[in-house]
């Protein structure tokens, strides 16, 4: 296993490496430069500009310089935010992107779960259908329609909770931006739970465990449940990762300082350094996530077993 | 059970990663809560380049003069200032009882290290050009002089003397600009080039920086050394980040905000509606205009046809039901309410619109088009509902006039910047122009034929001379008429297609008292004040 790990992780060098030089050569191939704007700077200002930050050298000295940087760890200076380091940027928004993204996550994983469990132990009844069918409405509904609806609703109207995040404190500020983050996962893993439950639920070796005489809770809870969460647990990897990715409308709408909001920001204003700093962390994160998921599968499944 | 456990797991960090968060400054109940539509690139006042920045910073800085709520020039860090006789060197008097936020006095030379930073090189300051006025700022921008050589003197610790190359009359305006802020030349020694961050920033203003979380909040609070902290009535202030109009809205309807930096376009009558007079709309200093790309045809040598075009867009049908804020329609370049400036106005501004017509149609066939062969031209503008709304109604205008038919192209705001800029596969492009100071000239000189702004590329013999003559003149009257004259000849040659003037809209709570509507659309919040809602 501990093998296996090390290859996965060496394995992942060349994919990150492809992925920089992609990522650099995309934002570079975009027209317009970070400091072009309506008011066209007079050449010897312009001059000044590019030099200072080395956009006047040709584009594979650019890109060399930006690798040995990162080597040492380095991501660059943010052309857009002048006095930050594009790692202390990071370093900032990430912690709300991910305080935010787990919440949604658990909440997902709490209510998807269950909910799912419910409706398959009671398929084909009202409860069933009245579960799957919100879970319908919560996949088809776009985050960036519930969630101006859940503000003029709950923060607007009846004035429960805030309405953006820097006007408030505390934990009220998570609430509806977790709830709308969290609603098209909680729908997806509802139908993803009932149909791998119903699946196992018709197997042998729970038919086997009912007639010994355990209450259906028991088989449930001892038999069923772990070889049902092995589709869940595969969907949970790219789960986060979307949930941690996809969660720029939800942080531009409540106004979160997160990860999200800032590579938008980053990519409209053709701030390189930054865009390509975040690509990096993403692509890292993501492969770790992949990584991380797989192990665990290894753990739950017995059947997985790596050579 | 592995799996639950690891659920569990998820369960228990998410809710310890929910409880230790960092919290964000709020500040005390006197705290004035505004909105600002995107982050700063840099409260550094020399790099600065965005008004957000700008808006910022005039709380944070001051220069040697400031604006009241109204908008007039009024003596801010200098008490009071002489102009010699040819109009060429400014003397300032600094107040006696300048600080910084740390409690040192704030000096001439502070003021000369921020103007030498702004114009040199190393700094890279996208407003070096403010200063050109000043005598060898040209040179050491472009880096053949030394900085020490810049036209800015302190000869004792009250006194600053700025010596110009050109009469530049509009210079007070400048020096009220964030850029010509002086600078705390210790803390740039200890901290160096980021200086201008939370926990460092020294500032001269009202107010200092007590917070910024880039994408959410920049919190101020008071300057207890500010020379008129007895005069500041609001404690702290928050800019709250809100890039989203609507989210913005939101905001101000839940009571989160006391003042809004724009109202939505397509709300616009529902807030005017609703809100009454806490909607205000004011005439703003920016036009919004169509170039024509003169270096390639169909424009190039074609004077009819650039008039024809002008000639046949309906303007107050614009500005009545597209952009239908109360913005005016535009006949000139620079806009009224330019102090000391009387617009200039395109030819046919006093036309019906039946004669109008006639006359484009007129102007058109002489260009050499018709209905058998009608004008095939390209609009570009950045993507957005109101550059879409504008050009649809252009091109169905010039088609029901003319006969024109055009083609729309929405590019990445990126993008058209890099077409303009290139001049290649431009014809018809939207831009916009946004005044930096309250004279006619941060309008006239960007159509001046050196002018990198000159996205048109317009270029005249005539009015480069008469703006050279313009800035040669010591009576303000004649200088005016040179200003005037010099918009006739611009507009005769139709570089540009005048649409409308912009207009600034905010939504400002019962609670704030001492709001002055003005052209530039500055609001320090040192003028205003809160109050219990009658």
């Amino acid at each position: 296993m501990l093998r296996y790990t090390l290859l996965r992780i060496l394995g992942a060098i060349p994919t990150l490496l492809l992925v920089i030089a992609l990522a650099f050569l995309m934002v570079h191939a975009a027209p317009g430069g970070p400091f072009d704007d309506e008011r066209v700077l007079p050449a010897d200002v312009a001059a000044n500009i590019e030099a200072a930050y080395h956009l006047d050298d040709p584009l594979p000295q650019q890109f060399l310089r930006y690798l040995t940087g990162l080597l040492r760890g380095d991501l660059g200076p943010s052309y857009r935010y002048v006095d930050y380091g594009v790692g202390e940027l990071i370093g900032i928004a990430f912690p709300y992107s991910l305080r935010l993204g787990l919440m949604a996550m658990a909440l997902a994983l709490l209510l998807g779960v269950g909910a799912g469990t419910v409706a398959a132990l009671r398929q084909g009844t009202a409860l069933d259908r009245i579960v799957m069918g919100f879970s319908m409405t919560g996949i088809s509904v776009p985050v960036f329609v519930i969630a101006p609806v859940l503000s003029l609703l709950f923060a607007v109207k009846l004035q429960w909770l805030p309405a953006g995040w820097s006007g408030a404190h505390g934990a009220g500020r998570y609430v509806l931006p977790v709830v709308t983050l969290a609603l098209p996962q909680i729908a997806y893993l509802a139908r993803l739970t009932r149909a791998s439950m119903i699946d196992v639920l018709g197997r042998d070796f729970i038919r086997t465990a009912r007639a010994q005489g355990l209450g259906i809770a028991t088989v449930v809870r001892v038999h069923a449940l772990k070889p049902a969460m092995l589709p869940v647990l595969s969907y949970l990897g790219p789960a986060i990762a979307a949930i941690l990715t996809g969660s720029v409308v939800v942080e531009e709408i409540f106004g979160i300082p997160g990860l999200g909001q800032l590579f938008v920001r980053g990519a409209l204003n053709r701030d390189y350094t930054l865009v390509l700093g975040i690509v990096v962390f993403y692509a890292a994160l993501i492969v770790a996530l992949n990584l991380i998921v797989d192990i665990l599968y290894a753990v739950l499944d017995p059947r997985v077993r790596y050579r | 059970m592995k799996s639950l456990r690891s659920v569990a797991f998820v369960l228990l960090f998410s809710l310890l990663a929910a409880c230790g968060g960092p919290a964000d400054e709020r500040g005390p109940t006197n705290t004035l809560q505004r909105g600002l539509s995107s982050d700063p690139e840099t409260l550094d006042p020399h790099k600065a380049r965005s008004t957000q920045a700008a808006d910022v910073l005039r709380d944070l800085g001051e220069g040697l003069v400031g604006y009241s709520a109204t908008g007039e020039l009024v003596p801010a860090a200098a008490a009071s200032w002489e102009l010699s006789d040819d109009g060429l060197i400014y003397t300032f008097h600094l107040r006696d009882e300048l600080r910084w936020s740390n409690g040192e006095a704030v000096t001439a030379e502070h003021f000369v290290a921020g103007m030498r930073r702004l114009v040199n090189p190393a700094t890279a300051a996208f407003y070096a050009q403010m200063l050109t006025g000043i005598e060898n700022a040209d040179g050491i921008i472009s880096g053949s002089i030394p900085v020490s050589m810049l036209g800015v003197e302190a000869p004792d610790e009250r006194t600053l003397v700025l010596r110009l190359t050109q009469r530049t009359p509009y210079l007070l305006s400048l020096l009220t600009h964030p850029s010509t802020f002086p600078i705390h030349t210790p803390s740039l020694e200890t901290h160096g080039e980021s200086f201008a961050r939370p926990g460092r920033f020294v500032t001269n203003g009202a107010y200092q920086l007590d917070a910024w979380v880039p994408g959410s909040l920049i919190a101020l609070r008071r300057n207890e050394h500010y020379w008129n902290n007895a005069g500041t009535a609001i404690d702290a202030v928050n800019y709250h980040v809100i890039v989203n109009n609507a989210a913005e809205l939101n905001r101000y309807r839940a009571g989160d905000l006391h003042i809004t930096n724009t109202v939505p376009a397509d709300s616009f009558g529902l807030v005017r509606k609703e809100y009454g007079d806490q909607l205000r709309v004011a005439p703003y200093l920016a036009v919004y205009y169509y170039g024509l790309n003169l270096t390639k045809p169909p424009f190039k040598d074609n004077l009819p046809l650039r008039e024809a075009l002008s000639m046949a867009i309906d303007r107050d049908e614009l500005t009545a039901t597209i952009t239908g804020r109360g913005e005016q329609s535009a006949y000139s370049w620079v806009p009224p309410g330019v102090a000391n400036y009387t617009p200039a106005q395109l030819g046919f501004a006093a036309l019906d619109k039946e004669e109008r017509e006639r006359l484009a149609r007129a102007r058109y066939k002489e260009a050499g088009y018709g209905e058998e062969n009608p004008l095939e031209v390209e609009i570009r503008y950045n993507t957005s509902d109101l550059h879409r709304k504008v050009a649809v109604a252009v091109q169905s205008m010039w088609r029901e006039v003319l006969g024109v038919e055009a083609t729309l192209i929405n590019e990445e705001f990126q993008v058209l910047l890099a077409n303009m800029r290139d001049a290649e596969i431009t014809q018809v492009f939207r831009s916009s122009w946004t005044g930096d100071y309250n004279d006619a000239h941060t309008f006239l000189s960007v159509l001046q034929s050196d002018s990198a702004a000159n996205l048109p590329r317009y270029v005249s013999d005539q009015y480069d001379d008469l703006m050279r003559r313009a800035a040669a003149q010591v009576d303000p009257e004649r200088r005016r008429l040179y200003l005037e004259e010099a918009e006739r000849v611009m507009l005769a040659d139709y570089p540009v297609i005048p649409l409308y003037v912009f207009v600034s809209k905010h939504l400002v709570s019962p609670e704030v008292r001492g709001w002055g509507d003005n052209v530039l659309d500055y609001h320090y919040s040192q003028h205003l004040s809160l109050s219990a809602p009658d």
